[in-house]
């Protein structure tokens, strides 16, 4: 069991170890819907719902798995569960709200492969975390997930306007403004 | 980025196999091309040999799904399709990291959580839906080979970078003199970033080039 103090763990995932800047998880949408802020936002709260849910079902398929020793069946049952809570996530936004249903696009359905989320469930496990602990961890890497989205969108809503050689331009000079957010977050290192 | 999952859908005219198999090495390569799979390519890729192992345990599951997408195309249903795959995907990752654990426990250690993410590398979804969904065994066994090797080719050319630049090593063999001041920021996470954005630049730069000649 795992006693590392709840906001330690909030901390460490969503600033410290942040997933996108640190671990290098969920890259694609990271670069994919960071283009404008609304969407960064939505898809934020998307990723940060589906990581709270997936987290739940992890920490009960773990404990099932551990029950009946079958350690080797924990990737698969993880990735349908993933898959799953997607397919959920997807029809309620497509009932709820179509326009961003539209905005979201293919990326909604890709979340499945967002290895930020398989992420977290294998590093939940891994790390021997307890019911609770579990949720604060899903709740912190959803909100630095989301910040990161946030912050990026933010700055290449204002690269819009600025006037970039056309060698740079698109995906080299969204990684390289990634690099100086990762290099910005290492400032966090001292308060996990 | 994993909207290549649409595009270069891979219904070109016949195409020869070594055709298929020439693609993926340079003109589609995944990473520096299509941009896909990128969370392996930045987080493993701090030495060289991090990097290699990587590149050929997804290879190989690359090899493998693409493999058996492609002789199961015609039995699997269209609405449960990437479900499917997905299954198919884990289970050969479910075995590749049985066997690094028993090749390498250091190497295991390393490379951690990220041969469990093989599982959810777009490249491989992307390559079964695109590809192995549509061609027959031999053309998607050119193509797994093709992006397979084009994969462990632009991960070893990160790997290597960084490990020599961050660590003064290539393959932990000193490189450099003595008095060579590592640039630690290199195997910091924010170096991976740095230098795949270098990569893209030196490959934008190539392919402006062409078009003004």
């Amino acid at each position: 069991m795992n006693t590392e103090a709840y906001w330690s763990i909030f901390i460490n995932a969503s600033l410290v170890n942040n997933f996108v800047l640190a671990y290098f998880l969920g890259i694609c949408p990271f670069l994919g819907v960071s283009g404008k802020m609304e969407t960064a936002t939505k898809m934020g709260g998307a990723v940060t719902f589906v990581m709270l849910i997936s987290s739940i079902c992890a920490y009960g398929i773990h404990a099932l798995l551990v029950a009946i020793n079958a350690p080797f069946l924990q990737l698969i049952s993880y990735i349908v569960v993933i898959a799953s809570t997607v397919q959920l996530v997807e029809m309620f936004i497509k009932k709820m709200s179509p326009a961003l249903f539209r905005a979201l696009g293919i990326f909604l359905p890709l979340i499945t492969t967002n290895c930020a989320i398989l992420g977290l469930a294998l590093f939940q496990t891994s790390k021997a975390y307890s019911f609770t602990q579990s949720l604060i961890y899903a709740l912190g890497a959803g909100i630095g997930f989301t910040l990161a989205l946030i912050l990026m969108a933010g700055i290449r809503e204002q690269l819009e306007f600025a006037e970039v050689p056309n060698v740079v331009k698109g995906t080299a000079l969204t990684l390289l403004v990634a690099g100086i957010l990762s290099l910005t977050f290492m400032g966090f290192s001292g308060l996990g | 980025m994993s909207t290549g999952i649409t595009k270069n859908a891979g219904i070109n005219t016949n195409p020869s196999s070594t055709d298929e198999f020439i693609k993926g090495l340079w003109r589609e390569n995944p990473v520096f091309v299509q941009v896909l799979g990128m969370c392996p390519v930045l987080a493993v890729s701090n030495t060289a040999e991090n990097a290699l192992a990587m590149g050929l345990a997804t290879a190989f599951v690359l090899l493998m799904s693409n493999i058996l997408v492609a002789s199961l195309r015609n039995f699997i249903p269209k609405q449960v399709r990437i479900a499917s795959f997905i299954l198919i995907i884990a289970t050969f990752v479910t075995i590749v990291d049985y066997a690094i654990q028993a090749i390498s426990v250091d190497l295991h250690k390393n490379l951690g959580a990220f041969i469990s993410l093989i599982v959810v590398n777009c490249l491989i979804l992307s390559r079964a839906e695109a590809f192995a969904s549509k061609n027959t065994i031999s053309k998607s066994i050119m193509d797994a080979l093709g992006m397979g090797l084009g994969f462990v080719f632009a991960l070893f050319c990160l790997g290597a970078v960084r490990e020599l630049l961050g660590n003064g090593t290539l393959f932990d063999i000193g490189v450099f003199p003595n008095g060579f001041q590592e640039w630690i920021i290199m195997i910091l996470p924010a170096g991976g970033f740095f230098t795949l954005a270098l990569w893209l630049l030196l490959f934008n730069f190539f392919k402006s080039k062409k078009v003004q000649v």
